[in-house]
């Protein structure tokens, strides 16, 4: 009969593909896979050792922590596991390492979940900068314990930690906006210097990318992350703090509303379809990295981690970029908003005080250099970035930048709301880009988010 | 005992207690055959589906533990009806599924009787037919966003290349050209599921029909049209459905080309986004229950056109 | 004229009315064939691109002006997929989940299909559109429920969680398609092998059965591959890479170091050429089943 035919042969297809899947499984068992690079570096310097192990010992030896950290797959995990490894080894501590889910969303859905059961099935978790201001009714106040630590590290992050005078995480991974220019085409088009200010940015893109059109119809001046989604609210507030327009929220009261932030926003509208290619209002991290590492942008706006793809062999260019700090208004200073992340201590933890010894390790100078070194991570201790062997692996550390100021989004005005307020934000922005007037945008953004902090 | 042919062999005298004991009968068999398939769906959905309108009725939060939940009646609903962005989300929504059903099912046909006939190429439809349908969504919807860039996409090179664009367009980004883009990306991710389901629906058709209608004389606009259509109608009414109830439900394309642009929100992203981005899980669960009805009223609406036509 | 001669002039009449006829049919069905082109195309273009981008090396991908083939073609993406310990148990963990979910609605939904489609009963078509209607939720609606249940049944972070909640994805068209082959079937098909002292079940597995042979493999596959695709609950219900399956792990694909936001799209590319690859192999291979068509025998009979 033909369907039993057809039902043996489904199944050997399906026994085959099996046992194939299975020896392949059996081969090549390399858990995890991590860049060859970033495997030499693991090696070429060791996790460094838990200060005051042995009182660690004595106190906490033989309990389990779980701690949810950095993705599955790649440098990060490997790096983790190595800490943990670490850790464990010196104060007898089990730490279970559990990576969050790839996608930002899901990865606060599974926090969110976890905190809203009070489920005590984390101990440690790793928090996106913005998050620690919606939950911090379920984090412990780190002040007692890591006060003196967190003065180490960037104020301004630390800021963004503190949340009703309560120290509810520690900063651990500091990503800040820069701006990245092509130094040959500097040169060629006899410009000495990066540019100081959002107009010399404007005029050396016009002119650069008039110049390149000729022979490169597919060259942009200047790309960014125009999308309708979180990033643009980090590079808006880049813009915005920039020239002296405030942080869309200051003391508490909503403030983009104002002369000066229109008027650069509305600099930035005339910029989309001129010196920006008309499809930047829905270019995110990679849809601005790609045309730059491609030689096809003369300046580009976006996190540290392009630095390495640039300098990738087969880059188109290699060594001919370089990074410096984002324009900035005429009598105001530059700002790089603060990506990263934070560690906390769920509230709901059977192990506090032991959880809070490892976010204490985890955070330490020694550590934060571990990471610099071996995954490039940005580390939130200005001190850390200034030792020469961290500024070897990580270039865009130079002085002049890694001391800009940085600003951060107003997740700790806007709390447990910050998602609907930063929508509020973006979705506003990306309408003024695509052609509105924001002169009128302004007063609406900013009367929803006053709603938003009542 | 033959289910539907037991009742006219019945000697005269005694039917009507012979076909309800037998009615009776058939219908626990039948229900006992429907049992295992229709507790494995009241299984997964019954109890979420239970919880989603409960909440509709409710100020649950996403971020709960420390505040109390309220009953709140029909507050909700209330909202969602003065909703502008709910309402503009579902136009859009609409627009979309009317526009690709359309085409999915237009080119699912042509596909499908290609690769019935005996026509040359259709061995390669064939095999090539389905390959759409196994790329996972998220990539997909990637791989066309990519496509639609207006600096590296391959769109727009082709395009100029071949002369059937002056320059480069910002597909995504303009909202003129965004639903199209959307769509287009939609329609070649699932014009296989129609057409394979219409090629199924075509395999059962017996070829004598088609030899006799030759042998009157028919034309084969007339066959298609005769023959083909009416028989295909249980294939068309199912792919039809299916294609409907996924396009309203559309999320991955549009989330990944355009994030959460105000003009280009689906009523999956404004669920979605009302339930785990802003948090409010009651109000995003009435919204959850109100495109369970719009789907509901485009279920009947096909439903009573196909019975209608039929009689 | 002799015999001969006229002969060959007939046959040379007859020969040019033959050359003439393809000829007009075959400008008749230029359109047609324009039209197939274009569909070709439409379907396989963006196929050919993603495999061209899995053998382009990384800083080729995108570099304009676009390489249609890629001037230096490399295996190293493929290699980087294809040595992947995660990558394979992913692969693993979705041919169980597919499979199982496949085989369960197929089973479940014959089953199923046989009272709908050739039983006569009050409730028949409820019954249809209970089905239905616990599935037309957006999906996001029913996740936070799923995820309680799943913790409650502690299937969280198992295959037995996506088979379980990815039932709810096949099962409804299942029924369905299978249904309304089912209907098709001629009225009085049964009444021979009844006549002849068959059980309903043997009605069902040796004479119905068979006759919608290419609706099981339609909803085989379609079942399949639904389940193999599916993300979001995939995303939600696992943990850990042990328990990825494919769609979560080519999603999750990074460069290495910190780059939180780099999309190693030659990989990317790579693994789903490999993860669609054995998918299209298993169409062709059923396709004849699906063309075979019915036995004349059984139809008549």
């Amino acid at each position: 009969m033909k369907y039993r035919r057809f039902l043996v042969l489904a199944g050997v297809v399906g026994v085959v593909s099996l046992i194939a899947s299975l020896a392949a499984v059996s081969v090549g068992n390399a858990r995890p896979t991590a860049s060859p690079t970033a495997a030499k570096a693991s090696a070429a310097i060791a996790a460094p050792p838990v200060p005051n192990a042995a009182k660690l010992k004595k106190k906490y030896k033989g309990v389990k922590l779980t701690f949810v950290g950095d993705n599955a797959v790649g440098g990060s995990h490997v790096r983790d596991l190595a800490l943990a490894k670490r850790f464990t080894h010196d104060t007898g501590i089990k730490i279970k390492v559990l990576p969050h889910p790839e996608k930002s969303d899901e990865s606060y859905s599974q926090l969110a979940r976890n905190f809203s059961s009070h489920s005590s099935a984390f101990d440690v978790v790793m928090m996106d900068v913005v998050w620690p201001g919606a939950f911090a009714p379920y984090l412990v106040n780190l002040k007692p314990a890591l006060g003196k630590q967190a003065k180490l590290h960037a104020a301004g992050i630390v800021a963004n930690d503190t949340v009703g005078g309560k120290l509810i995480a520690m900063p651990w991974f500091g990503d800040f906006g820069i701006l990245y220019y092509r130094t040959d085409l500097l040169k060629k088009y006899g410009y000495k210097a990066p540019p100081k200010t959002w107009s010399q940015l404007g005029a050396m893109a016009k002119k650069i990318q008039a110049g390149e059109r000729a022979a490169n119809p597919n060259f942009a001046g200047f790309v960014y992350q125009g999308n309708s989604y979180e990033g643009l609210t980090c590079d808006a507030l880049e813009w915005v703090a920039s020239v002296g327009g405030g942080h869309f929220v200051d003391g508490g009261k909503a403030s983009i509303n104002n002369a000066k932030a229109a008027a650069v926003l509305n600099l930035f509208r005339s910029w989309v379809g001129t010196i920006s290619p008309r499809g930047v209002t829905s270019y995110g991290e990679e849809e601005a990295r790609i045309p730059f590492t491609n030689g096809n942008a003369a300046f580009m706006r976006n996190w540290p981690y392009a630095y390495s793809s640039g300098q990738a062999a087969g880059s188109k260019i290699k060594g001919k970029f370089s990074v410096t700090v984002l324009p900035h208004g005429a009598g105001a200073k530059s700002v790089g908003t603060v990506g990263g992340w934070q560690l906390g201590v769920s509230k709901y933890s059977k192990h506090k005080p032991a959880a809070i010894e490892f976010v204490r390790y985890m955070t330490s100078p020694a550590v934060e250099r571990f990471n610099a070194i071996t995954n490039s991570n940005v580390p939130t201790i200005p001190s850390v970035a200034k030792l020469p062997a961290v500024r070897k692996t990580n270039p865009y550390l130079k002085p002049e930048i890694a001391s800009v100021a940085r600003v951060t989004r107003p997740a700790k005005y806007l709390k447990s709301h910050y998602n609907q307020g930063s929508k509020i934000i973006y979705q506003g922005i990306n309408q003024i880009l695509n052609g509105q007037d924001a002169k009128k945008v302004l007063p609406r953004i900013q009367s929803q988010l006053n709603r938003l902090l009542r | 005992m033959s289910p539907t042919t037991e009742a006219s062999s019945a000697p005269r005298s005694r039917p009507r207690r012979r076909r309800s004991r037998l009615q009776r009968k058939q219908t626990r068999l039948a229900w006992l055959l429907l049992l295992p398939a229709l507790v494995a769906v009241g299984l997964v959905a019954l109890y979420p589906l239970g919880r989603t309108i409960y909440y509709s009725f409710t100020d649950q939060q996403f971020l709960s533990g420390i505040e109390a939940t309220h009953w709140i009646g029909l507050e909700n609903y209330k909202d969602l009806i003065h909703d502008t962005l709910f309402r503009d989300a579902v136009v859009l929504t609409v627009k979309f599924t009317l526009i690709t059903v359309a085409f999915e099912f237009l080119l699912g046909m042509i596909i499908a009787l290609t690769v019935n006939s005996g026509f040359k190429g259709r061995g390669v439809m064939r095999a090539m037919m389905l390959v759409p349908w196994a790329i996972p969504t998220v990539v997909s919807a990637l791989m066309w966003k990519w496509m639609y860039n207006d600096i590296y996409g391959v769109i727009n090179d082709a395009g100029v290349r071949l002369h059937l664009i002056s320059h480069n367009v910002a597909w995504i980004a303009q909202p003129n050209t965004a639903l199209g883009a959307a769509a287009a990306s939609d329609i070649w991710k699932t014009t296989p599921f129609v057409a394979l389901l219409l090629l199924a629906g075509l395999q059962v058709i017996p070829t004598e029909l088609y030899e006799a209608a030759r042998v009157d004389g028919a034309s084969a606009w007339q066959q298609f049209w005769r023959i083909t259509m009416p028989l295909l109608r249980p294939a068309i009414l199912v792919a039809l459905i299916f294609r409907t109830l996924d396009a309203l439900r559309v999320f991955d394309v549009f989330y990944v080309f355009f994030g959460n642009r105000p003009d280009t929100q689906t009523m999956a992203i404004f669920a979605q986004d009302t339930i785990v981005g802003t948090g409010d899980v009651g109000y995003g669960s009435a919204a959850c229950v109100a495109i369970f009805l719009i789907i509901g009223l485009f279920t009947v609406i096909y439903v009573t056109f196909m019975r209608v036509e039929q009689q | 004229m002799t015999a001969a001669a006229e002969a060959t002039t007939e046959a040379r009449s007859v020969a040019k009315v033959r050359v003439h006829k393809p000829l007009r049919k075959r400008l008749a069905r230029l359109p047609f064939y324009l039209l197939i082109a274009a569909i070709f195309v439409y379907t396989i273009f963006p196929f050919y691109w993603a495999i061209r981008s899995s053998l382009t090396p990384d800083g080729d991908l995108f570099a304009t002006p676009l390489q249609y083939f890629p001037n230096s073609p490399t295996l190293v993406h493929y290699r980087e997929v294809l040595s992947s310990g995660d990558f394979q148990r992913a692969l693993l963990n979705s041919t169980i989940v597919a499979g199982s979910v496949t085989l369960i609605s197929l089973v479940l939904g014959t089953v199923a299909s046989y009272a709908l489609g050739r039983f006569r009963f009050r409730g028949r078509a409820f019954a249809m559109y209970l089905m239905l209607s616990m599935t037309i939720f957006p999906q996001i609606a029913i996740l936070g429920a799923l995820y309680t249940m799943i913790n409650k049944f502690g299937l969280f972070n198992t295959l037995g969680a996506l088979i379980f909640s990815d039932l709810i994805l096949t099962l409804p068209f299942t029924v369905w398609v299978l249904t309304s082959f089912m209907a098709a079937l001629p009225k009085d098909l049964e009444e021979a092998a009844y006549v002849d002292g068959a059980s309903p079940f043997q009605v069902f597995y040796k004479v119905l059965l068979p006759l919608i042979a290419p609706g099981l493999v339609t909803t085989g596959l379609l079942a399949f591959i639904t389940a193999w695709n599916e993300y979001l609950y995939a995303l939600s219900f696992t943990q850990d890479p042990e328990h990825h399956t494919v769609t979560v792990a080519i999603t999750s694909f990074t460069s290495g170091k910190g780059l939180t936001f780099e999309q190693p799209w030659g990989q990317i590319m790579a693994a789903t050429v490999v993860v669609t690859v054995p998918l299209i192999v298993l169409t062709l291979i059923l396709q004849r089943r699906i063309l075979a068509g019915l036995t004349a025998g059984a139809v008549k009979g």
